[in-house]
């Protein structure tokens, strides 16, 4: 046993995985290339290779279906059968341009990984925010074009008005994720070697009581903790069985009871799902709107708001698929971390704060117009 | 230890999933021609374009615009939507970036633009004044989207024109898709000569024009 090593390299495991999520997120932030084009210029490295990659095939195909939705359009004035070509084509379209690049998903991925959600509710809210990014786009253009007929600059000012409070929402939760978080992670490191049964392992009851060294000096609030650093090695033992912990009851490590009821329905269940959709699903895509508003010059809206439905359908399986992974990645994580003593719980911690400042620099870098995810067609 | 490590590229891997190495991609299509302007001294003066739509964005652009004739627009009913095109073209640059023997060199406000629409589509035209006209022995345009989110192309036929250019000159284009490896060499020496170059070449369309 080595119980003064463990905090330690528990929070330095953190601190490194806190390290490798923001710069992920940074390497996504660059990737997805500052719209300025007298921007600082990249390194000559700098030059990815993406496009000939997967990333490539995927922006190839995206493309190869996008370009092929407005003849099909057409072809649907006369033909009505190449309807379910275009239905079809904007399915793979939806699937394809999810895949690519876009922030939704990131959003959605990283709220998962914070909020220690199941898949299964991130498959519920990756299709909740796709329905909703299909209405908002027929909304917008049913309601700027249809009815008030309104010019393109009209519709893009509005476009671009809903951008802003989309990237402003994204920002503002995160932030709030990032608070949470925040607090929880400080509080795992102030309770620095977490009783394993705390740390959300109910079948385990067996295993890791024996040597709990103890944190509990570190309650005094306001004061300098690393003043009291040393006190671990007086090995405190001390059974503080239930106190101290808010968050560790709810948590799931990898067993997949499915969502609890009481979860879903309870403070912040829902509720707190609706804040992602309504961060990620506000913002519509340009694809679709440019499809729509295309649909609706030929005359066939009906088919523009259908082939938007079945984007977002495309959409939301891409997204659920990625948020199952995401998902799945955090499990086997909290599962590996969970048997063992130590550091794993607050190791956790740090991931969903990672998660949650994945989310912020999202929202932060959208704002600033630091990444140009997407951008409003005002030209 | 191991197995921590092992988590942590798990997570890294389903983040980065999450994160997609994203790079953006194209709403809108341009055919482009551009033309060289020379001064009767040999200088370049300025680079005049003709890009064209494609038709769902032209589409989208014309969007509840007054029309004498139903689906069809004059170059005066179109004039606002114009000059809201190369307004809104300044903060990109006009996606135009030329060096003259290496030198970076940079544009004045667009002049003589106009729309007009044909067959379903959109095309815009402007000239760009170089704000110094040069005389460079290689003159090297680039035409792309950094963001990616306008996929240039530029047209099948007499893409490039030298309009009084004197005599001898030679044009060559890289197009994105074709052997661009060369393209790619070449700026990057470029960059390791000190001048701010650009990036994002994967998409660039890159004009050389050589001068005795």
């Amino acid at each position: 046993m080595k119980p003064k090593l463990s905090p330690l390299a528990g929070g330095l495991l953190a601190c490194a995985a806190l390290v490798a999520v923001l710069a992920v997120a940074d390497a996504a932030l660059h990737d997805l290339l500052a719209q300025n084009p007298f921007g600082a210029p990249k390194p000559a490295q700098a030059a990815e290779p993406e496009a000939s990659g997967i990333i490539g095939w995927i922006l190839a195909k995206q493309s190869e279906f996008y370009r092929q939705m407005s003849s099909t359009i057409r072809a649907a004035k006369s033909d009505g059968s190449a309807v379910w070509t275009l239905l079809f084509i904007s399915f793979a379209y939806g699937i394809f341009h999810a895949a690519g690049p876009g922030h939704g998903k990131a959003v959605i991925a990283s709220y998962l990984v914070a909020n220690r959600e199941t898949a299964r509710r991130g498959i519920a809210l990756s299709f909740a925010s796709a329905l909703m990014q299909s209405l908002v786009a027929i909304l917008i253009v049913g309601i700027s074009a249809w009815v008030l007929n309104a010019t393109a600059k009209t519709m893009c000012k509005a476009e671009g008005a809903i951008e802003i409070a989309s990237y402003g929402l994204i920002a503002l939760f995160g932030l709030r994720l990032v608070w949470v978080k925040g607090r929880t992670f400080i509080g795992a490191l102030q309770a620095a070697q977490p009783v394993p049964a705390l740390a959300g392992v109910p079948h385990d009851h067996d295993h890791g009581h024996h040597h709990h060294h103890d944190a509990h000096d570190h309650h005094d609030h306001g004061h300098d903790h690393h003043r009291h650093d040393h006190a671990h090695a007086q090995a405190h033992v001390q059974a503080r069985a239930h106190h101290g912990h808010d968050h560790v009851h709810d948590e799931h490590c990898g067993h997949s009871h499915g969502p609890a009821p009481s979860e879903l329905a309870g403070p912040g269940g829902w509720r707190r799902g609706f804040a992602a959709i309504l961060t990620v699903g506000i913002r519509p895509c340009s694809g679709a709107i440019l499809v729509l508003v295309f649909a609706l010059a030929q005359g066939l809206f009906w088919a523009g708001i259908a082939a938007t439905f079945l984007m977002g359908l495309g959409t939301a399986i891409t997204v659920a698929a990625i948020a199952v992974v995401a998902v799945s990645a955090k499990d086997i994580a909290a599962r590996l971390s969970a048997g063992r003593d130590g550091g794993g719980a607050l190791f956790m911690r740090g991931i969903e704060l990672g998660a949650a400042c994945v989310v912020l620099l999202f929202g932060a870098g959208l704002l600033l117009g630091y990444i140009a995810a997407e951008r409003t067609t005002c030209f | 230890m191991g197995m921590r490590a092992l988590f942590g590229m798990l997570l890294a891997a389903g983040l980065s999933l999450a994160a997609s190495a994203a790079s953006a991609h194209p709403h809108v299509w341009i055919t482009a021609t551009s033309e060289l302007l020379y001064a009767a001294d040999g200088t370049i003066t300025g680079v005049r374009h003709a890009w064209t739509f494609d038709d769902m964005f032209s589409a989208y652009a014309v969007q509840g615009l007054e029309s004498k004739t139903k689906g069809a627009y004059t170059r005066e009913e179109l004039g606002p939507l114009a000059q809201t095109n190369v307004e809104s073209l300044k903060e990109y640059a006009y996606f135009t970036f030329a060096r003259a023997d290496g030198k970076k060199e940079r544009f004045q406000e667009p002049v003589d633009y106009f729309l007009d629409y044909k067959d379903t589509v959109l095309t815009l035209h402007f000239t760009l004044p170089l704000k110094n006209p040069v005389k460079p022995r290689q003159l090297v345009l680039e035409v792309f989207d950094r963001s990616f989110f306008i996929d240039f192309q530029m047209a099948k036929d007499n893409p490039v024109k030298l309009v009084g250019a004197p005599a001898g000159c030679q044009t060559k284009l890289d197009r994105p898709n074709d052997g661009s490896a060369t393209a790619q060499k070449l700026n990057e020496q470029t960059f390791l000569n000190g001048e701010n170059s650009n990036f994002g070449m994967m998409f660039a369309n890159k004009i050389t024009v050589d001068c005795p």
